[in-house]
């Protein structure tokens, strides 16, 4: 049963309700006339495209799983820094979960440098020297918070909207929103570098939303697509001469039996046969001249986070919608002094790189990059002292930033305490974040809606807001 | 407030209030009173009530929102009621309204979580209802009540329509019941039946839905030669009793009960559960009446003098996620469980979607918040599944009840031989570790020599340790503390102690691997804990306590029900249940035709699709209650039919007046759920292993699927041996990661209760069957299978291959479109031998002695056998 089958099926409950209609079904064979299209890599059919005009076509939404340090890296607190070492205040320890501190702990100050960037002189650490020539274009949120405080159901949170396995991801609800600009590639791509996040598959699943718009993965070691290559001895024409066969016996069959489906399924092995070719050209990157390597630090054949970012691009280049780079390894309990820099320096370059290079070819107005994590960090020290020191999982005032389209560049909205533990001004919960994220996409996030289980299911259940003040 | 004078006067007011009616007068209520009572104010409905509704009520209580079933935009809906009952008595205070608006219990005063109503507005509402509240007409839309949801009253038999029908002017007698409750309805529409399907395709659509396997090829040719009622009839009733009927339909079930064999979340480690799934199997084969399969899985454990397969059963409900990450609450993960296991049983058994009323009452459907928490209390009283191991309040691990399975005797005298030899071994280890006493002396100058470098068991720190100690002190200066550690490392690191610890260790490892399976139950604690309503659904700011219960729009619990998961499952298979069998029965048809009678099987509320077809549904429920449950009399009277044999051939009027096949004019065409695909493959190509149950199964995926974080990450060994060639619903099922080919196909990952799998056609799916190393497999088994038959030349292969995939014969076309492919393949290979080696995997052992010609003929019809498995027929049961 695909979406639009639900959505008639809600339309005829509104028409019976209203009077309008007879005996249930008793016209239906004339409602529900379309063929099924389930799996065509489009959006809803019933939808029209967008709600309101979109201000960005695409999305790269960049997950850096484990949590990075807001108050390491993005948003700079010298009051912390002054009280480095005292206890954290009585305050704000009663009644506090936190994750793995038990015992009321020390506050930690960002053993970093801030200093201000370009013309709009944001804040930034020295450990993104990189980010810091693209600052102006960035619009940083420092009021974000979320429900959740371990990491799998904060990951599921931050893309499904909900804290526990089930939902559709929002780079799936995009999908089914908007439908596809390429016809050769999968709408919503995910590349991973590092091990896999604790919510696993479901980061880019489609939950209870049909299965084609789920995230297709990207892989950077073996096939790029699961099964793309012909197995050995197959070579191209060989395998084209096979699907001409399963092509002719289709058609023959398709006569005889009148099952549309058989055409889409005929269809989709044309589409998969042109994913054989397009997915390996996109994924080569030796093509890309000397400059871009040395601009992003990509090197071809590699596993490492420079090379999907370059992948990123080439990505929205050919229209597909939203693309996700997760990358393991910003859980720094301890040893916050040694690890984040490291961290930083894989992932500041290339990201830096990303923006420079979708502006200069004229794709950061139509793209928006996204930065950001399932939480943030506490600002309280966690086991390790010294050298060792770390910090703990903070869900309630953390740092995303935005790059692209629509927004008011080298910006910054919503505040934090002059501790960065509560927000203070503008707060923007995980559900504000994707209401905001679809109407700069020309969605409604009240409007974009999946009939399940008797609701209209929601991306934002039933809250979100959208912060216009983000935008230009 | 006037309340207490109110009361005395009710009965003065119902009369004056009929008069008023009949007079047509609506403004006011002239005051009557003794003179020992207060005067009633008249109030002025349009101008003093209808504003207080409009600004504070019919927001939920309106044209949006109906939330507890309560409009009070209209007239006669507000008359009516909601779901708590009527809204308005006699008296103010005998009035729910007045009791809502006026409760102390936050979750129960309207209007809920804003500010009350002020004195002043609840004094006009009071002296309202007391007198008479009238309601002119115009006032308010004009809407009927809400009338009996007909999902929540008990099914009833309807008398059984037999139309009769004619095909081209040739009269057809409507016998089985099915047959008559469709075509009446086929009439109305103006629709009519197909003829009935060709033998070959009949024989393969009723293996595939009775077993999930395609038809033996003489099965068919026999059945062809043969189409009889009678013959159709051994053939159901063969299939009805083979060991793979159950294996086919536990698939669904499996699905409805999120059966998995990890914790799902981060680390996702494995669990054992299986023995669950094989109980499954083996209730479906048994044809275990469903109210017994109902009972036993979700309370096996509270009958009496319980058995292990009863307990087995419990397994049902100890299949939610569990997570165990490092700094998780484990009160908040056992009560997302409980939550589960409320939410699944609404879904599995009563087509319910509860889930609205964890933080609120239930919109649409008659559910308050109170009948989702007294559900809940159900379920509330089983232990904690994770379990502090360090006691540190952070690091967690998988535990909760689990059961041994009964060990046999042969594994009884195994264990005891073992345990001699690990006393053998230990002694021996002790021995040899008092022998090597004699070189700790040299072995503490080699740690000062720097001879002996660290290692996994020998740490630098310790060295340097070691280093001072020997340095600065003789043996008898030293800590007993410190020569033991001494002693201990030493022992680590000799190499002959070394060699018999080793022993001890692989015995040990043996011992464990001979020790019994355990599986997950369900065990109910000694004092049960107390349960809450949590406010806004968040166990943290829990509030009214309530006790076990069932939803009071339903019926009551049965006398004699014990307030436990016992009692609650009596209540579900109680023949006052409205709703348990239909469920049931739409579930299984569903299963079979593609589309229940309710199309939103996992919602026959209010907010669900009507029924296609309700006297059927009713008239199969009634009948499947009274044939004891029996789920295998409803696939038999399923599939016997006229209904379920015709052909599924679409022609235009189909596709213009019923594409979804809703009137049931044609016979279900759909393509196979993922699981069957494999099975469908592997029968085919006769790679099949028949072997049931036991531990999950790891067949071929590609590399570097399970990559996890966290502690006790599994690791996917693919199986060598028969393993890899098992049925799909032995796959093992990993909740982060699930088995690649399977998600391709739809299947869920099993963290949730899933009604309806989507049926999606993707380019994924044919990259899957193209290239995927299983299918790969299949296809050169069935080239081995075609060209180790007796059948010599290619007509006579190639129409064998087709009908092994597909069970017809194909037609002069299919046959001309093979051939091609077959001579192109064969001259194509002759130019690159190489590719033939590596199509016909000419490297294994039994191709060894195989000439080119031979190999090359093979990969030819590799090829052929790869194009037969990719057909949309192949993996459509039609």
């Amino acid at each position: 049963m695909d979406a639009s089958d639900r959505i008639l099926r809600c339309n005829r409950r509104a028409l019976m309700q209203q009077g309008l209609m007879g005996i249930a079904g008793a016209a239906l064979g004339t409602l529900v006339s379309r063929d099924s299209s389930a799996g065509e890599y489009v959006g809803d059919q019933n939808r029209t495209q967008a709600d309101h005009s979109p201000r960005v076509r695409n999305v790269i939404f960049l997950h850096m799983v484990g949590g990075p340090s807001q108050l390491d890296l993005l948003s700079f607190k010298p009051e912390l820094q002054r009280r480095d070492g005292e206890k954290m205040p009585d305050a704000l320890w009663e009644n506090l979960r936190l994750a793995f501190v038990r015992k009321q702990p020390n506050l930690f100050g960002s053993p970093f440098q801030f200093r201000p960037q370009g013309q709009s002189g944001i804040e930034l650490s020295e450990l993104l020297p990189h980010l810091g020539t693209v600052a102006d274009e960035l619009t940083l949120v420092h009021s974000m918070h979320t429900e959740q405080f371990n990491h799998a159901p904060a990951q599921l949170m931050f893309q499904t909207g909900f804290g526990q396995f089930g939902r559709p991801s929002l780079g799936s609800w995009v999908s089914y929103g908007l439908g596809s600009e390429n016809e050769n590639l999968p709408n919503f791509v995910v590349m991973n570098t590092g091990q896999i996040a604790g919510a696993g598959n479901s980061m880019w699943g489609s939950g209870f939303l049909p299965t084609v718009h789920q995230g297709v993965e990207f892989r950077s070691q073996g096939d790029p697509v699961l099964y793309l290559s012909n197995p050995p001895g197959i070579n191209s024409a060989r395998r084209q001469r096979i699907l001409q066969s399963v092509h002719d016996l289709n058609a023959a069959h398709l006569r005889d039996v009148g099952d549309p489906e058989i055409a889409t399924r005929m269809s989709q092995y044309e589409l998969a046969f042109r994913m054989q070719s397009a997915v390996p050209e996109l994924m080569e990157l030796t093509d890309e001249p000397q400059y871009i390597h040395d601009l992003y630090g990509t090197k071809p054949g590699e596993t490492r986070f420079a090379n999907n970012c370059l992948l990123a691009r080439r990505l929205v280049e050919r229209g597909v919608r939203f693309v996700q780079l997760n990358d393991q390894g910003w859980d720094t309990h301890g040893n916050i002094k040694g690890g984040l820099p490291r961290k930083c320096r894989e992932v500041d370059q290339p990201i830096a790189a990303l923006i420079a290079d979708l502006k200069v070819r004229g794709l950061l107005d139509e793209t928006l990059v996204v930065f950001g994590a399932e939480f943030g960090r506490t600002p309280m020290i966690q086991d390790g002292q010294g050298q060792l020191a770390g910090r703990d999982h903070h869900k309630d005032a953390f740092t995303v930033w935005f790059a692209g389209g629509g927004l008011k560049k080298g910006f910054t909205y919503g505040k934090t305490d002059e501790l960065g533990f509560h927000v203070t001004e503008n707060p923007m919960h995980v559900n504000d974040f994707h209401a905001t994220l679809l109407h700069l996409l020309g969605l409604d996030h009240e409007r974009l809606t999946y009939p399940y289980q008797g609701r209209n299911f929601r991306l934002t259940d039933v809250a979100g807001r959208v912060a216009t003040e983000l935008f230009a | 407030m006037c309340s207490l004078s109110i009361l005395s006067l009710r009965y003065w007011v119902k009369k004056f209030a009929s008069a008023v009616l009949c007079s047509g007068c609506i403004l006011f209520l002239p005051a009557v009173c003794t003179s020992a009572q207060k005067e009633i104010q008249p109030v002025d409905f349009e101008h003093e009530v209808w504003p207080i509704l409009v600004q504070h009520c019919i927001g939920c209580h309106g044209p949006e929102e109906q939330q507890g079933q309560l409009r009070l935009d209209s007239k006669k809906a507000a008359m009516h009621g909601g779901v708590s009952g009527r809204l308005l008595g006699e008296s103010s205070s005998e009035s729910l309204l007045f009791h809502r608006l006026t409760s102390e219990d936050a979750d129960e005063r309207m209007p809920l979580d804003q500010d009350p109503l002020t004195e002043e507005q609840i004094d006009k509402l009071a002296r309202w209802i007391d007198s008479g509240h009238e309601w002119p007409d115009h006032l308010g839309a004009e809407v009927a009540p809400p009338v009996a949801h007909w999902a929540y009253s008990k099914p009833l038999l309807s008398a059984i329509p037999l139309p009769d029908i004619s095909w081209d002017n040739e009269p057809i007698k409507t016998e089985h019941p099915i047959d008559g409750f469709i075509r009446e309805q086929l009439i109305q529409v103006g629709l009519f039946p197909n003829p009935p399907a060709e033998p070959a395709v009949l024989v393969r659509r009723l293996y595939l839905d009775l077993i999930g396997l395609p038809p033996p090829i003489e099965v068919v040719a026999d059945f062809v030669k043969n189409p009889s009622p009678q013959a159709y009839q051994q053939l159901v009733d063969r299939l009805l009793a083979s060991p793979r009927f159950g294996e086919k339909w536990s698939r669904d079930w499996l699905d409805l009960a999120r059966y998995s064999d990890s914790n799902g979340y981060q680390a996702d480690q494995l669990r054992d559960l299986w023995p669950y799934r094989d109980w499954v199997i083996s209730a479906m084969n048994a044809d275990m009446p469903f109210d017994q399969f109902t009972v036993e899985q979700l309370a096996g454990d509270l009958l009496p003098g319980a058995t292990d397969a009863q307990k087995i059963a419990t397994g049902f409900h100890r299949t939610p996620t569990c997570n165990i990450e490092a700094g998780v609450d484990p009160e908040e993960n056992r009560t997302n469980q409980v939550i589960d296991r409320v939410n699944t049983t609404a879904t599995v058994w009563l087509g319910t979607t509860l889930e609205c009323a964890q933080c609120h009452n239930h919109k649409y459907d008659p559910f308050t918040q109170k009948d989702y928490y007294r559900l809940f209390a159900f379920f509330n009283n089983t232990p904690m599944e994770v379990e502090n191991t360090k006691r540190d309040g952070i690091q967690f691990d998988f535990y909760g009840p689990r059961m041994e399975l009964a060990s046999t005797p042969a594994m009884q005298t195994q264990w005891k031989k073992v345990d001699a030899k690990i006393e053998h071994a230990e002694a021996s280890l002790r021995q040899a570790q008092q022998d090597a006493l004699v070189r700790l002396k040299d072995w503490e100058q080699q740690i000062l020599s720097g001879e002996i470098k660290p290692s996994d068991v020998l740490t630098k720190a310790m060295i340097q340790e070691f280093k001072k100690w020997i340095n600065t002190k003789d043996r008898a200066q030293r800590t007993a503390g410190e020569q033991e550690k001494l002693k201990q490392a030493f022992w680590k690191t000799d190499p002959v102690v070394r060699q018999h610890r080793f022993q001890v260790d692989t015995l040990k490892r043996d011992r464990k691997n001979l020790e019994p399976s355990t599986t997950l139950v369900m065990l109910e604690m000694a004092s049960p804990r107390t349960t809450h309503i949590f406010k806004r659904g968040n166990f943290l700011t829990p509030s009214r306590q309530v006790s076990p219960g069932v939803p009071a729009a339903l019926h009551p619990l049965p006398e004699n029900a014990p307030p436990d998961r016992l009692g609650l499952a009596q209540w579900l298979i109680d023949k006052e249940n409205p709703l348990t069998a239909r469920v049931r029965v739409n579930q299984i048809w569903e299963e079979i035709f593609g589309l229940g009678f309710v199309a939103s099987g996992e919602d026959f509320g209010l907010q669900g699709a009507s029924p296609s077809h309700p006297h059927l549904l009713d008239w199969l429920a009634v009948q499947f209650m009274t044939e004891d449950w029996s789920t295998k009399w409803l696939i038999r009277q399923i599939v016997t039919s006229a209904t379920y044999q015709q052909s599924s051939v679409q022609s235009p009027a189909h596709k213009n007046r019923d594409p979804k096949n809703i009137f049931l004019s044609r016979g279900p065409r759909f393509r196979l759920p993922a699981e069957l695909i494999r099975d469908n493959g592997l029968a085919i190509s006769d790679l099949l292993e028949q072997k049931m149950g036991g531990p999950p199964i790891y067949p071929p995926q590609p590399p570097r699927i399970w990559r996890q974080t966290g502690r006790g990450e599994p690791i996917y060994r693919v199986n060598d041996g028969p393993d890899r060639y098992r049925r799909g619903v032995y796959v093992v099922w990993r909740r982060v990661a699930p088995y690649p080919s399977f998600v391709n196909f739809d299947a869920p990952d099993r963290t949730r209760c899933v009604v309806q799998r989507p049926t999606t056609n993707t380019p994924l799916q044919a990259l899957t069957l193209l290239n995927d190393e299983a299918f790969l497999e299949m296809a050169r088994a069935l080239a081995n299978r075609i060209l180790e038959s007796d059948l010599v030349d290619d007509r006579d292969r190639l129409q064998q291959a087709f009908r092994l995939c597909v069970a017809r014969s194909p037609s002069e076309e299919d046959l001309s479109i093979l051939q091609r492919l077959l001579n192109d393949q064969r001259k194509s290979l002759q130019a690159v031998p190489e590719d033939a080696m590596k199509l016909a995997d000419a490297g294994r052992k039994e191709l060894s002695n195989q000439s080119p010609e031979n190999i090359r003929e093979r990969a030819a019809w590799v090829c052929v056998a790869n194009t037969l498995l990719n057909l949309d027929e192949t993996i459509t049961k039609e």
